[in-house]
């Protein structure tokens, strides 16, 4: 039911484009207003999820530690798994984000009779990294069509990504066939796998759909409907210099429909489950060093609590300590301090 | 209470099918044998907590107090405000799915909301309906509910089927740590008064006594009395306790687990620390208040983790030590690591741990000023400080189990096996997806080893269980040694169950068991009084 409605809303999604230029005509609103006012948003929402993590604090210092920690010097620790300071903690990152290590990591579990097995599980990873690198790749390509003239690098990438001529004019991008290779096995894999399809929301499968159509529209472009690439990046490179024009030449209903999605997109980033970009740079269980013994985290909510001091507590076990032969310490001294509490009815500090 | 028999008990366990109904239209079910019972007022009262009065979770109706639905709301936005880690997690899952069949409870009941997604997805839904837009426009489509009774029963059920293991994290590619995600919920249920038996009493009994187990100080000194006794027994060293307990002035002061100096099998742990301060002649004491290095606050909030602690440095203030050791345990380790520097610091009265046989300074304590014995051990061995005979350990194949804390919030995991390699001839490793940071749970961690609860214990425990089957089987192993006192507590039931003839004990028992001690008398059994493969030759 889910994956229906996302589906549903999808279909709609693409059809405003449809109907908005094909036949109402409003080429203006869809290649200047709504662009902008989506670019917008994504920026504005990334900027306030960004804000918006970094405002509450980290409290504690609690890296998952999947590797050997730092204490005698004559043990080898895991500089990557368990890092002791911020370079090593950066290459873990580095690592995370780049390469997806801890996904690297994955098992599948079976059980056979009464025998738990578990064995490699790389598919996901494979899936993952094909689509989100692709998808990179892909992205700083379209840079050409916003950048005049076309730095070098760009053109380097674009050229690196077809170097495959054989398949006639144009040239094919291996990241198109990667990416889509990708989505549909994330989108099979939600669909087939019970369990992931059980965790599934709408929410998830939108996104999937949403970048699916972009590729696909994309794609269509390139190698299918052909469009007035001139008059493209014409448009392009107004939005890219905030001077949007409206070409006169006639594109193709296809592009409004691809940057449609892709405006969608951009607006609906920051707000859903695709934030995690942004995200992971702040999961505390992988951003923190594992030092917590040498070097102290300051917590700026940390509060005195209630304790009972020694001396209330020897006032009460003297005469067993006594009768025991335990020492007991005269100079031990009550003393009041001070202390606050979150909880029930002495809650008396507001965090 | 009687389980099925353990071939049965897994029997209704599916890992790749799912329930046909959506998991936000199953209401919660609690099953018995599943969940704790929940604590006499009273112990919530003496500890300033609020309480629903009596009531157990089987009534049908939950006294929850009037307003709990905005205290819960009001204690949820608290929480993401205040902690960077918790809100993270609430936004960023995209729910791939790693993390499902990582979960030792998922993997005993098959149960789908006891993956860590699903658990995690509890909150996330109700935090979407709740106070998102999004969540309250799309609903179910979004992933969002709303705030109902029965939710608050079915966080109490599954936040309670999660021992805070984090083999989750290990495996999310965000690093989402459901521990997190259970700290904060028990804290929100502990708001309403929801305060388990099992979870609350060894707070109180800490907070009161000074362990879980609510040794008073006689006691604590008669168990060790007897511990030296039969010590002396067996091998006709005396052991001097006095100036172990409550001794200004010593260089260090010990922290021990109460659970090892009140059953078996951990005692012979705590006699294998006893044994090695008598070996080295090491100046330490402990205190009779701080008695107990386990911090079961920590399983209810984060407040009361830090109540219960505090005594320690204070004890350590008071006995004028300069730095602090602590025993083998696991959740104490989480504590200690990663938390203590931060409730307590900085810690400037006490001195950076340096051994004092070896000289080795622990650089990396240098700021809170806390090591674990094993680091200590292990350095010992290292510099050739101890003598040693693994033969004496030769009546066992050892296997050993990383605890979960310790792996996974500390990275202790070479300093153990160096140990082990030394005293003992037979260290056979479980299979490599179930130990080190991948190791599972005994099941029963974070304030779950009760009675009630038994079934999920086993069926939690099975895939520890299963691995030790399998070493059990192959190599023969038949001890199996731990640095976590809750383990060496509820491992010994899970394998009665799953795999008998497997023993359970501390990584120190089997220290005391090889060091060889000047002047010692013959004998032919080990600390346990189980007959040694080649006896002893002593002096006599």
């Amino acid at each position: 039911m889910n994956v229906g409605w996302s589906f549903l809303i999808f279909l709609v999604l693409l059809l405003i484009p449809w109907v908005g230029v094909g036949v109402l005509g409003l080429q203006g609103l869809f290649v200047t207003v709504i662009p902008y006012v989506c670019f917008l948003i994504f920026i504005v929402g990334l900027v306030y999820r960004i804000l918006n993590w970094a405002k509450s604090p980290q409290p504690f210092k609690i890296p998952t530690t999947c590797g050997q920690q730092k204490s005698l010097p004559w043990i080898k620790h895991s500089r990557l798994e368990s890092p002791f300071n911020t370079f090593e903690v950066v290459l873990r990152m580095v690592l995370e984000v780049l390469f997806f290590r801890s996904l690297f990591r994955n098992l599948r579990a079976d059980l056979q009779g009464k025998k738990l097995i578990y064995g490699s599980a790389k598919w996901l990873w494979l899936g993952a990294i094909l689509f989100h690198w692709s998808f990179l790749i892909i992205l700083i390509r379209h840079l050409r069509l916003f950048t005049n003239p076309v730095p070098s690098v760009i053109q380097f990438l674009d050229y690196m990504d077809s170097f495959i001529h054989s398949f006639g004019v144009p040239p094919v991008y291996i990241t198109d066939i990667l990416i889509i290779a990708g989505l549909s096995f994330l989108l099979l894999r939600r669909l087939v796998d019970a369990k992931v399809s059980y965790i599934s929301h709408g929410s998830d499968y939108f996104p999937l759909f949403l970048i699916l159509g972009i590729v696909i529209t994309g794609v269509l472009m390139r190698y299918n409907l052909k469009v007035d690439v001139y008059a493209i990046k014409q448009l392009t490179l107004g939005l890219a210099t905030f001077k949007p024009v409206v070409p006169e030449a006639k594109i193709g209903t296809i592009f409004y429909v691809h940057l449609f999605l892709v405006s969608v997109l951009a607006a609906y980033f920051p707000f859903s489950k695709l934030a995690h970009m942004v995200g992971v740079f702040f999961s505390p269980t992988r951003n923190m060093p594992n030092n917590n013994r040498a070097d102290m985290h300051v917590n700026p909510w940390n509060y005195p609590v209630k304790h009972l001091t020694y001396a209330e507590w020897q006032e009460r076990f003297r005469e067993a300590m006594e009768n025991a032969g335990i020492p007991i310490d005269e100079e031990a001294e009550k003393e009041e301090h001070e202390w606050y509490t979150i909880y029930g009815p002495n809650k008396n500090l507001n965090l | 209470m009687s389980l099925p028999k353990p071939d049965e008990l897994i029997s209704d366990v599916k890992l790749h099918s799912t329930p046909a109904k959506d998991w936000m239209e199953i209401k919660p079910e609690l099953k018995k044998g599943y969940y704790l019972s929940i604590v006499e007022p009273k112990y919530l009262e003496e500890l300033d907590l609020p309480h629903m009065g009596k009531w157990q979770p089987y009534d049908e109706k939950w006294p929850l107090p009037d307003d709990w639905r905005e205290k819960v709301k009001e204690e949820l936005q608290r929480r993401l405000r205040i902690n960077r880690g918790f809100k993270l997690f609430m936004d960023i899952c995209v729910r791939c799915g790693a993390c499902a069949d990582k979960c030792h409870f998922f993997l005993g009941t098959g149960d789908p909301k006891n993956m860590p997604v699903l658990r995690a997805e509890l909150v996330r839904s109700v935090i979407k309906g709740e106070f998102s837009t999004f969540g309250k426009l799309f609903g179910r489509l979004a992933g969002a509910r709303k705030l109902d009774e029965d939710i608050i029963k079915e966080w109490f059920y599954y936040f309670y089927q999660c021992t805070e293991c984090r083999r989750c994290s290990v495996f999310c590619p965000y690093g989402i740590d459901t521990a997190e995600i259970t700290m904060m919920m028990r804290e929100i249920l502990l708001e309403l008064g929801i305060g388990t038996d099992w979870g609350i009493k060894p707070v109180h009994n800490s907070y009161y006594i000074g362990n879980h187990v609510g040794v008073p100080p006689q006691s604590f000194k008669e168990n060790l009395e007897f511990l030296v006794w039969e010590f002396e027994e067996i091998t006709g060293i005396k052991i001097d306790l006095d100036k172990y307990i409550n001794r200004k002035g010593a260089e260090i002061m010990f922290v021990p687990l109460s659970g090892d100096y009140f059953a078996e099998p951990g005692i012979y742990t705590m006699l294998g620390y006893l044994v090695l301060f008598h070996y080295l002649d090491l100046d330490v004491t402990m205190s009779p208040f701080a008695t107990e290095g386990g911090n079961f606050g920590f399983f209810n909030s984060l407040e009361m983790a830090k109540r219960l602690h505090s005594k320690i440095y204070d004890e350590a203030k008071r006995l004028k030590v300069k730095w602090i050791m602590g025993g083998e345990c696991g959740h104490m380790w989480r504590v200690w690591h990663q938390y203590h520097n931060t409730f307590f610091g900085p810690i400037d009265f006490l001195e950076v741990p340096k051994s004092p046989i070896t000289g080795t300074v622990f650089e990396h304590a240098k700021s809170n000023k806390i090591i674990h014995i094993v680091e200590f051990t292990a350095d010992l061995i290292a510099h050739g400080k101890l003598k040693l005979d693994p033969s004496r350990n030769d009546h066992l194949v050892v296997t050993f189990h990383d605890s979960c804390n310790t792996s996974r919030g500390m990275g202790i995991f070479e300093e153990p096996r160096f140990i082990l390699k030394h005293v003992c001839n037979n260290f056979v490793e479980m299979p490599e997806n179930t130990i080190r940071e991948k190791t599972f749970c005994c099941g029963s961690g974070s304030g779950l080893n009760a009675g009630e609860n038994m079934e999920i214990r086993m069926r939690g425990g099975f895939p520890r269980a299963n691995a030790v089957e399998y070493v059990h089987k192959e190599y023969g192993v038949n001890h199996l040694a731990c640095i976590c006192a809750i383990d060496r507590a509820a491992l010994p039931t899970l394998f009665q169950y799953w795999v008998p003839g497997v023993e359970v004990g501390g990584l120190h028992e089997l220290v005391a068991n090889a060091l060889v001690f000047e002047g010692e008398r013959s004998r032919d059994v080990d600390l346990r009084r189980r007959p040694l493969k080649t006896p002893v030759k002593g002096v006599d």
